[in-house]
């Protein structure tokens, strides 16, 4: 096994934790030198160096609590190494087997998202010490979510750190330009995910689609630079921005036996004749109502408004260009 | 399992893992590596890693023993690893997220056991529990509230259900009876998994277009062999009548992607996607074409991509608007 082969480095790493999480007393560095065997394959004392203080930062961001602490407490000037156990080690927490279920439960909301590795470990290490969980005992209500948007990671890590990002973000009519944002919070509201935070630019409180942002997100400065207001409420800033108009009234037809969705949600049907049904019903967005009448081709026709006439006509349009013979 | 995982995110994975072998003495490989979520080969080549690491001094004594002839596991003299390492910060934010969005279902009666999971899961989790109320997970109060919790009661009764149901996809309404299997919030939406008699298999049903459910006095105990599907691939069941068309999706079209499961995606220069798409329901598909008004083109087949055109074309004769053929 070649000393550089990650399988080598992962023996090596974990005779590191090993050895530090062994010692009572914090290590000096020629002490674990000799201590760890894969540090003999060392040429010299330089990459030996190097070799370790890497290593040392691959232990902490795995969340390895290494600690540094003065070798001789009268002389500071040698550091010593330790890992704390009560530190390093979960807590013992015994869990009732209803709260083993309904923890199951919670990991999957993430089964099909970004966090799904997450989940499966913090379970695993729950139950490490719980043999046998008792799944059947909980009836099946399971929330998932989704994180398809591929601006959540790095959105997310910038929100936990409270670090400002800089990213490029299409409105909804299409333009894109470039924001500063210091993040406060993600949510999944309506099935999509937002960011919320101080804008820069704007110098307010604004809310952010994620899946809006266009390629990559850049963190600015350093963590923890921020306080996130202790009042912020997200969902809030994001229903006021997801404007919900007032319901307007449309007028539609639909064909015999078509358009049962719309149907459902009418307020009044009439018979026009044998072929069409006559419906009033509400929408509040006209362009997401044009989406959904525009599904249904030439089995629904709009009456009135104009503007979801347009809407419709503008969609069906692009429809039948796209499709003509090539 | 990533093909190429890090030194790093082995180690990681073997802190977790050994707790895990601890505390199962003689667990059946390969039910170990089903439930570690790794193969055979994997678990086997983790426990000839974990044979060679151990305190200092690495005499047989100071060894971690790790045994796993006949297919039973036994894993020993591993104290210093035997607890699990304190959850990261994206671990404990998934199950806080994950327990918070559970206890916002409506008509769970589980609320005790989650608040308790919570509070111990909050108390190990020490500072990263605070930073998970910065991720959140809104389920917003269902417009089905009426029909959730008549199929939850189904659910726990193990009654049978029958339901008036819409199937959007060919604008038509159906009657059947069901087996509860479970109820899932995917995207903002509820849906009913369950054994479906009319089908004969298992089906998936979004509960807004239940048009109606009543819980019939018959047992509702699915059939052995009704197994929950991965949902990913429920959202189109795929079966021996499958068609696949093609179709090329412009950038703003490119949402597709992620909301349905596509066969194969290229990506052209101009950003323009090429997907395959395979379903046994090609009206769906035609449907999907006239929403997107204009930034996608069916390439194949050729019938479906005439169908799309004409049926556009008729709709917009309602409107007077001339065809450019005229």
């Amino acid at each position: 096994m070649s000393s550089s082969s990650p399988a080598a480095k992962t023996e090596r790493l974990l005779n590191l934790v090993i050895c530090l999480l062994y010692t009572r007393q914090p290590l000096s560095k020629q002490r674990i030198r000799d201590a760890v065997p894969q540090y003999g394959q060392a040429t010299s004392d330089e990459s030996f160096d190097r070799m370790f203080e890497r290593d040392k930062d691959e232990l902490r961001d795995l969340g390895i609590p290494l600690r540094t602490e003065p070798l001789d407490p009268y002389f500071d000037d040698e550091p010593g190494y330790r890992i704390d156990r009560r530190e390093y080690a979960l807590p013992e927490i015994a869990f009732e087997q209803d709260e083993l279920a309904v923890l199951g439960l919670a990991s999957r909301t993430w089964q099909q998202a970004s966090l799904a590795g997450a989940a499966a470990t913090a379970m695993r290490k729950l139950e490490a010490a719980d043999v046998e969980r008792d799944t059947g005992s909980i009836v099946g209500l399971e929330p998932r979510v989704r994180t398809s948007e591929p601006a959540f990671g790095p959105v997310k890590d910038a929100v936990l750190k409270r670090q400002a990002i800089t990213f490029s973000y299409r409105k909804a009519g299409g333009d894109a330009s470039t924001r500063h944002l210091q993040p406060w919070a993600v949510t999944n509201w309506h099935g999509r995910w937002y960011v919320t935070g101080y804008d820069q630019d704007r110098a307010a409180s604004r809310a952010f689609r994620l899946g809006r942002i266009d390629g990559r997100v850049r963190t600015q400065g350093r963590s923890d630079a921020y306080d996130i207001p202790a009042d912020h409420d997200p969902v809030q800033q994001i229903a006021g921005t997801e404007v919900e108009r007032e319901p307007q009234p449309a007028v539609l037809r639909v064909r015999a036996g078509a358009g049962n969705a719309l149907r459902r949600r009418a307020r009044t049907r009439s018979e026009v004749d044998d072929d069409w049904s006559q419906l009033d019903v509400d929408f509040a967005d006209a362009e997401m109502f044009a989406d959904e009448i525009a599904e249904f081709g030439p089995a629904v026709r709009v009456i009135d408004p104009p503007e979801l006439i347009d809407a419709v006509v503008r969609r069906l349009t692009g429809a039948r260009d796209q499709n003509l013979e090539a | 399992m990533a093909v190429l995982e890090s030194a790093t995110a082995r180690l990681s994975r073997l802190l977790t893992m050994v707790p895990w072998l601890v505390n199962r003495q003689g667990i059946d490989i390969d039910r170990a590596a089903a439930e570690l979520n790794v193969s055979r080969a994997q678990i086997e080549a983790d426990l000839n890693l974990l044979f060679v690491c151990g305190t200092p001094g690495h005499l047989p004594d100071d060894l971690i023993e790790a045994e796993w002839e006949e297919g039973r596991v036994f894993l020993r003299n591993a104290d210093t690893i035997s607890r699990p390492l304190r959850l990261g910060r994206d671990e404990a934010m998934a199950l806080i997220v994950g327990l918070r969005a559970l206890a916002a279902v409506p008509g769970l009666e589980e609320h005790e056991a989650i608040d308790r999971a919570l509070a111990k899961l909050t108390e190990a989790a020490g500072e990263s529990a605070g930073q998970s109320d910065r991720v959140r997970v809104a389920l917003e109060e269902p417009t089905v509230r009426e029909t959730l919790e008549t199929l939850r009661s189904a659910l726990s009764r193990r009654r049978r259900v029958h339901l008036r149901y819409l199937v959007a996809s060919r604008d038509e309404a159906t009657e059947r009876d069901v087996d509860p299997m479970r109820l899932v919030n995917m995207t903002s939406h509820w849906y009913l998994e369950g054994w479906c008699h009319r089908a004969e298999d298992v089906r998936l049903f979004r509960l807004d277009r239940i048009e109606e459910a009543s819980v019939l006095d018959r047992d509702g105990t699915p059939p052995a062999q009704a197994q929950p599907r991965d949902l990913e691939s429920t959202m189109f069941t795929h079966g021996p009548d499958d068609r696949t068309a093609t179709l090329r999706l412009q950038p703003e079209a490119a949402w597709v992607v992620d909301y349905y499961p596509v066969e194969q995606v290229e990506r052209a220069d101009d950003g323009a996607l090429t997907v395959q798409i395979r379903t046994a329901d090609i009206a769906w598909l035609r449907r999907l074409v006239w929403r997107l008004g204009g930034s996608a083109r069916v390439v194949a087949p050729e019938s479906m991509r005439r169908e799309v055109a004409r049926g556009a074309s008729d709709a917009l004769g309602y409107y007077g608007r001339k065809s450019p053929t005229d």
